[in-house]
């Protein structure tokens, strides 16, 4: 049985960190993750979990010594935002070239400059090809579940790489909501016990890890940690249908919302799905064939899946929270696109950029893209490949 | 105080066949400290000579558990390995005493790596810290660092016709630690080994942080024959530029005094690094570097309640 609560986004996922009862964290406080370390320096204080919790004075230093301590056979975990994930960004790479399976909340926020502590995702898309599985959550149930799946994922044997579970920052990170967790008990079974593969703290059986890798054998190793990312996608599908079994809650690569039929659909991330969902409805309700897909699984990127959903629809907006600077459009519009290339006869696609910075995004707001699609929809012309959303140009 | 007989029982746990240069000084650090550990060691490495040297994948000259993860966060990984070690024993899952030693260049010590460094001490994890410290970033070619001694020729503060080499004296990393007020705080050299034997069996005896400073001699760097390094270490200690002294909860002693205290020009004028200081223009400067190492040599001997 669950246990139905009211639980903030940073309060899901510091009650999945106590459950899972990781042997070590190591993470440095950032708005807006700032209260999941609190939460779960009180569960520490308290003796509600067996973690050594080491208050790292840098984010620099909390991947690194989460490195170290995955590396010595502990289920470790960390957690961060923005400018934390940035200043990391070294050791995020050598976590995943380590093949480590740690697992790191992000609560999404504004990478600076300018300054900024509310949420888009800038800071999770910069590390999007460091080698780390990103599941991205729409609000603090999804946060949960996300976390516990995790550490089964991150440690399966094909797959072996750190896991990114993220929310929106402020938005679902500081908004209460009524959800469902799971008993301590139950969580515990579903990760089971960690064993890692040879430990530094096997003295008896010494090992050399992190060493220089060079002409010879770098490419291998390179190549390995790729594979371990194609392997993640079935591996991801089958902790999600087990979880379903536990809960009721299904998950997939993606969620597709009144796609099967839908006309013109967008593509998002976050919690901007919850106000999409709204804007389906209301436009549903008035006869247009609206549908959206949800990216759960944004690494691996699930191309082939999402073409699939996608192949049936005349006009598709991808919506990205952060912009890549690239002259083009935002990085989740790039792979969409790309996904959607061996498609015959496939979508038209557009690109929103929106909510940076904390830009709020209302249901209007979504409902304006749709009014566009639609016009691509009976045109088949794209006068704006690229649009930025609730901005004073 | 180990005797040469007693660790020759011991097993070596660095083995040749590494790829440091003919007359490095920092494998015989490596043999030295570990040969001093009473419990199995786990060693972190920053990024740096010691580490490409002696892990070339598929090859390890380490014979303990080794791990690198980057330049500036030795102390910070072996912070991560030390709570793994901690939370593992106390949930019985681990039953077995480990000693924890981090290895960092002054590179990844006194500069790059200082942040990772203070916050591990300052959190006690029961480590000890070694800086190898050869005076300047020689795995990327002979650069500056905050340890190069003043005058010293190197790739960023060359010596030239308006230069005289390094103009800053070095950082006093040992004192900085002091001020940490961990347990155990020393200086040591690979010349005066028993000296340098005893104090890692000290450092690792405390319970909480210890940090060495150890003065390794470079033959690229400092630019001498190969066959010289153990000689030119016991020259930066008799002349006073490398004391050897231990502060051990907050008490300093002096753990070795020079019978003549040399001047430092004997150890200047057999290095390289140093020639250009030798010309009649940088003579004021000679002056200025002896004056310094006579300073700082006082100031010791008063912290350590030694006669002047």
């Amino acid at each position: 049985m669950s246990i139905r609560v009211g639980k903030t986004g940073n309060e899901a996922v510091a009650e999945a960190m106590r459950q899972i009862n990781p042997d070590v964290v190591a993470a440095y406080p950032i708005t807006p993750q700032t209260e999941i370390v609190q939460i779960f320096s009180s569960f520490v204080a308290n003796g509600k979990v067996d973690t050594e919790f080491v208050t790292v004075e840098s984010e620099h230093s909390a991947m690194s010594a989460t490195v170290g301590a995955a590396s010595a056979g502990a289920r470790s975990m960390t957690a961060t935002s923005a400018n934390g994930l940035a200043f990391m960004w070294e050791i995020v790479y050598i976590a995943a070239g380590m093949r480590l399976p740690i697992v790191m909340p992000v609560v999404n926020r504004a990478l600076s400059g300018p300054l900024n502590i509310h949420c888009d995702h800038s800071d999770t898309m910069g590390a999007r090809d460091s080698g780390w599985i990103q599941l991205f959550s729409e609000n603090a149930q999804e946060a949960y579940d996300n976390a516990v799946q995790a550490p089964r994922i991150a440690e399966n044997p094909d797959v072996k790489l750190p896991v990114m579970v993220t929310m929106d920052g402020f938005i679902i990170s500081h908004a209460m909501e009524v959800m469902e967790i799971l008993e301590d008990e139950k969580v515990r079974e579903f990760i089971g016990k960690y064993v890692p593969e040879n430990p530094l703290l096997d003295v008896d059986n010494p090992v050399t890890l992190g060493p220089v890798d060079l002409q010879d054998w770098n490419f291998e190793h390179k190549r390995q940690q790729a594979e371990a990312m194609r392997n993640a996608k079935p591996v991801i599908l089958d902790v999600a249908s087990e979880y379903a079994k536990l809960t009721g809650r299904k998950y997939g690569l993606f969620e597709e919302y009144k796609l099967d039929d839908a006309d013109i659909a967008i593509v998002v991330l976050g919690s901007t799905a919850g106000t999409a969902k709204v804007a389906v409805d209301q436009l549903r309700a008035k006869g247009v064939r609206a549908g959206m897909l949800k990216i759960r699984v944004f690494r691996p990127f699930p191309a082939e899946e999402i073409a699939d959903a996608l192949k049936h629809v005349k006009a598709v907006a991808v919506m990205d929270r952060s912009d890549s600077f690239n002259a083009v459009g935002g990085p989740v519009f790039v792979d969409v696109r790309s996904a959607l290339y061996d498609v015959d006869n496939g979508p038209k696609i557009v690109n929103y950029i929106y909510g940076i910075g904390g830009r709020d995004v209302t249901p209007d707001h979504v409902k304006t893209a749709y009014a566009d699609l639609a016009k691509i929809a009976e045109t088949g012309q794209v006068e704006n490949p690229l649009t930025y959303l609730g901005i004073r140009e | 105080m180990a005797t040469l007989k007693e660790l020759s029982n011991k097993e070596i746990l660095i083995s040749s066949g590494h790829r440091a240069c003919a007359g490095c000084g920092f494998p015989i650090i490596i043999k030295q400290a570990l040969l001093a550990a009473e419990n199995p060691v786990v060693v972190a490495c920053a990024t740096g000579c010691m580490e490409v040297c002696t892990t070339i994948y598929p090859y390890t000259a380490w014979k303990v558990p080794f791990i690198h993860n980057a330049f500036e966060n030795a102390a910070s990984t072996l912070s991560g390995v030390e709570a793994a070690y901690k939370s593992l024993s106390r949930q019985g899952k681990l039953d077995k005493k480990i000693d924890f030693i981090a290895f960092g260049g002054d590179g990844g010590t006194y500069d790059i790596g200082f942040q990772a460094l203070s916050g591990a001490m300052e959190r006690g994890h029961n480590m000890l810290y070694i800086c190898y410290d050869n005076q300047a970033y020689m795995n990327t070619g002979i650069q500056r660092s905050s340890a190069t001694p003043r005058g010293a020729n190197t790739t960023t503060s060359p010596a030239g016709t308006e230069s005289y080499g390094k103009k800053q004296y070095r950082k006093d990393l040992s004192a900085v630690m002091v001020a940490h007020e961990i347990p155990y705080v020393a200086q040591a050299s690979p010349s005066n080994w028993n000296d340098l034997v005893t104090k890692v069996k000290k450092a690792l005896a405390v319970e909480g942080p210890a940090f060495m400073n150890i003065i390794q001699p470079c033959v690229l760097g400092w630019k001498y024959p190969s066959d010289q390094s153990i000689e030119l270490a016991k020259l930066a200690v008799d002349t006073c530029f490398w004391p050897l002294y231990e502060v051990e909860n907050g008490e300093y002693k002096l753990t070795y005094r020079p019978k003549e205290k040399k001047p430092v020009e004997d150890w200047l004028k057999r290095q390289g690094r140093f020639r250009h200081l030798f010309k009649p223009e940088n003579a004021e400067i000679l002056k200025e570097i002896q004056e310094d190492i006579d300073t700082r040599w006082s100031r010791l001997l008063a912290k350590c309640g030694e006669e002047a």
